[in-house]
């Protein structure tokens, strides 16, 4: 074991620290959370220029446009990302983490050569319809319907949690080809085309009032054979593909930041006065903030295991289930402990005059997400207990 | 010692939750959301002519407590517990023609809800117990709440000098109070997400069968019940020591209940959210509601750490 980095690491890091420097004042300021299109067009402006610099597709092989680094230095790229304070993946991430890996160990020479500049250059969103109604943890019960027609599937049915649908321009989707047949074993992974004719995107309004997410219905929309990604019915084995990519860095930008937050929460504390008392002078809670803190650097260190992990076997094992499950379990109660520290100033979800409090009640709601999102924690407890202890399947 | 509710009581309580679901369901609480002020003024007067703001003084805290537990597991909006506490001192209050809210002093940024549709704020200040007209204050409402249902304004300083209505032990019966009609409407919000989390995991199916019959989520609802149903305990003990029917310490019993209260419907609140999966996380599905309004009530009289600090100086 040794955490330092090695010289070509190192190298990489100046080069890239370097580029960062030059170009970071540059980017325009982040447009406001709803304002969709100017969103789409600061983040897609920002993979542009990754890709201009030849960093897009940091972890893509080289063959397909990647630059082809190793995991470390893809860690080493999302630390020095979120340190300048670059913009975030946003919605480049199901292109570039989920249906891009996908496409380049699935497709075929055509599809690949269709889509994979686009997503790297920035040019197109991607969007995923997996979920539905009555498939969220139960993914393999998914109905929506896809029947073959001549050269073309129709598809009819509904699917939900589509994050970005309303601005992207394809979609990664599985439907259903066979109800015959045990549910594993009649799907299909289908590249959709956004806006065809019968399709409906419906925005579902979250409990922080926002829409990232929506619903889309389907009615009768058809979608061309040569669209499939494998064979018909063996989607889900094209999509276990997929999911394994997003466990070893998908958070790691996030876990940052939830550092930086930990940061500004005690700043904060010593400006936010309580019964006559500064928030800061209470023991209990800097001795709260200083545990989160450990833990952060805790979770920083089994970050760095997975990633050596995956740079020995190629794989990100249970250990990023354990990840996952820690480090929301953490975010929810670093949400507590903001909303405790702001006490009455936490009953805003703007800013309350110069008080950075906004963002940190904000955190606590995207805390309660985590524990939802990407596999609840009731789900990674059973991964866990099953792939790493082996107990029987309940 | 008798520990449970009387014939009396638990008619009282029938009632007023037989009333609550006929006149606030909740898609008509819900409906305050759409509006500028959340306060339907008609249904608050019928809140008075129901004795909400009558019953603490006039029956008890005992009373008090089983009232607002329904009040909170039906989320009515409102500054409720200190109209309720009010009627003393604010002409109106006790018939629902004032609304009464509170302003503490002593915090810095002063935020204080139901900024556009309270009358009179009461003020606790060193001399006792003071009222300031809200048009007298600078305050500046805040655009996007946390709890739709809880809008908030930040008030600038300096403040006006508060009308001194009380003395010293007037204001501490008051909080001593309001800390105890607060923690039954956390209780009522406790069970209300229990309640609903309980339905939903007994109606989804995942994996071919209810998802409440998973142990996972069979145990989150479990510990609900049991926060809520520790909540109610020390939430009724306070209301025996306000009311003389027990030998504790009624400024002790209750910061204990503000605190189990607190942590129930915060525990409930954010659990029944997990209970629901991402449907928990929509705006559509209640269960956001509850804990909006936990992080509310936690914030008024004083959090769950605070009360925790006044019990330690018990010791």
């Amino acid at each position: 074991m040794d955490l330092r980095y090695t010289e070509e690491e190192e190298a990489f890091r100046a080069e890239l620290r370097s580029w960062l420097a030059d170009v970071i004042p540059s980017v325009p300021p982040e447009p406001p959370v709803e304002h969709w299109d100017a969103r789409r067009v600061w983040d897609t402006a920002w993979q542009r220029m990754l890709f201009d610099a030849g960093y897009a597709g940091i972890n893509w092989p080289a063959e397909y446009g990647g630059r082809g680094a190793t995991p470390t230095e893809h860690l080493i790229f999302l630390e020095e990302t979120e340190h300048a304070r670059a913009p975030y993946v946003g919605m480049n991430f199901v292109g570039l983490l989920h249906a891009g890996p996908t496409l380049i160990v699935e497709a075929t020479p055509e599809q690949k050569t269709a889509h994979l500049p686009g997503i790297l250059r920035g040019d197109d969103v991607w969007c995923q319809g997996f979920s539905e109604p009555s498939a969220g943890s139960d993914l393999a019960a998914l109905q929506c319907r896809a029947i073959r027609d001549g050269d073309d599937y129709v598809i009819d049915g509904q699917k939900i949690w589509t994050s970005f649908a309303h601005v992207a321009d394809y979609c990664e989707m599985l439907v259903r080809t066979d109800p015959d047949v045990p549910k594993h074993r009649g799907i299909t992974w289908l590249i959709l085309p956004m806006g065809l004719p019968g399709m409906d995107v419906r925005p579902l309004r979250t409990m922080d009032g926002g829409i990232e997410f929506s619903e889309v219905f389907f009615d009768e929309v058809r979608v061309p054979v040569s669209n499939r990604v494998g064979d018909e019915n063996d989607g889900w084995r094209v999509a276990m593909t997929t999911l394994s990519f997003e466990r070893g860095t998908a958070f790691v930008s996030e876990m940052l930041q939830t550092m930086e937050l930990v940061h500004d929460l005690s700043e904060l504390a010593k400006h936010v006065t309580r019964r006559s008392r500064l928030a800061w002078d209470d023991d209990g809670l800097r001795r709260d903030l200083g545990k989160l803190s450990a833990e952060l650097d805790a979770l920083w260190a089994l970050t760095r295991r997975n990633i050596s992990e995956a740079s020995r076997t190629g794989l990100v094992g249970a250990g990023g289930n354990v990840f996952k499950l820690a480090y929301t379990d953490l975010r929810h109660r670093l949400g507590e402990l903001s909303m405790h520290l702001l006490e009455r100033a936490s009953l805003s979800l703007d800013d309350i005059d110069e008080l950075t409090s906004g963002r940190h009640v904000q955190g606590r709601i995207h805390g309660l997400k985590m524990t939802i999102a990407a596999g609840t924690s009731q789900v990674q407890r059973n991964i866990i207990a099953e792939r790493l202890l082996g107990l029987p399947k309940g | 010692m008798d520990f449970w509710l009387s014939d009396d009581e638990a008619d009282l309580q029938a009632g007023m939750r037989s009333f609550l679901r006929g006149r606030f369901p909740i898609d008509v609480v819900r409906s305050g959301e759409e509006q500028p002020g959340v306060i339907d003024r008609s249904r608050w007067v019928e809140l008075a002519e129901t004795g909400v703001f009558t019953v603490a003084a006039d029956m008890g805290m005992r009373a008090g407590v089983l009232v607002f537990e329904e009040l909170g597991r039906a989320l009515v909006p409102g500054p409720l517990a200190v109209s309720a506490l009010a009627g003393a001192w604010v002409p109106g209050a006790a018939t629902g023609t004032s609304i009464v809210g509170v302003l503490e002093v002593d915090d810095d940024p002063i935020v204080v809800d139901h900024p556009a549709q309270i009358d009179t704020l009461l003020v606790v200040t060193d001399a006792g117990l003071g009222t300031l007209d809200p048009a007298e204050l600078d305050m500046r409402t805040v655009t996007r709440p946390l709890d739709t249902l809880t809008p908030v304004a930040v008030v600038e300083r300096p403040l006006p000098e508060p009308v001194v209505v009380g003395g010293a032990e007037d204001a501490e019966r008051f909080v001593r109070d309001a800390v105890v009609l607060t923690a039954a409407l956390q209780l009522g919000v406790a069970l209300g997400a229990t309640d609903l989390a309980n339905a939903y995991a007994k109606q989804r199916e995942q994996f071919g069968r209810p998802i409440g019959s998973f142990q996972a989520v069979k145990h989150m609802l479990a510990d609900m019940l049991v926060k809520a149903e520790v909540a109610r305990s020390a939430v009724y003990a306070a209301a025996c020591a306000v009311d003389a029917a027990s030998a504790d310490d009624p400024q002790r019993a209750a910061s204990i209940a503000k605190i189990m209260a607190g942590e129930a419907a915060l525990f409930c609140g954010r659990t029944g959210i997990q209970v629901h999966g991402g449907m928990g996380f929509t705006w559509e599905v209640d269960a956001q509601r509850y804990w909006k309004r936990a992080v509310a009530l936690d914030n008024a009289f004083g959090i769950i750490d605070h009360h925790a600090s006044l019990v330690a100086a018990s010791l």
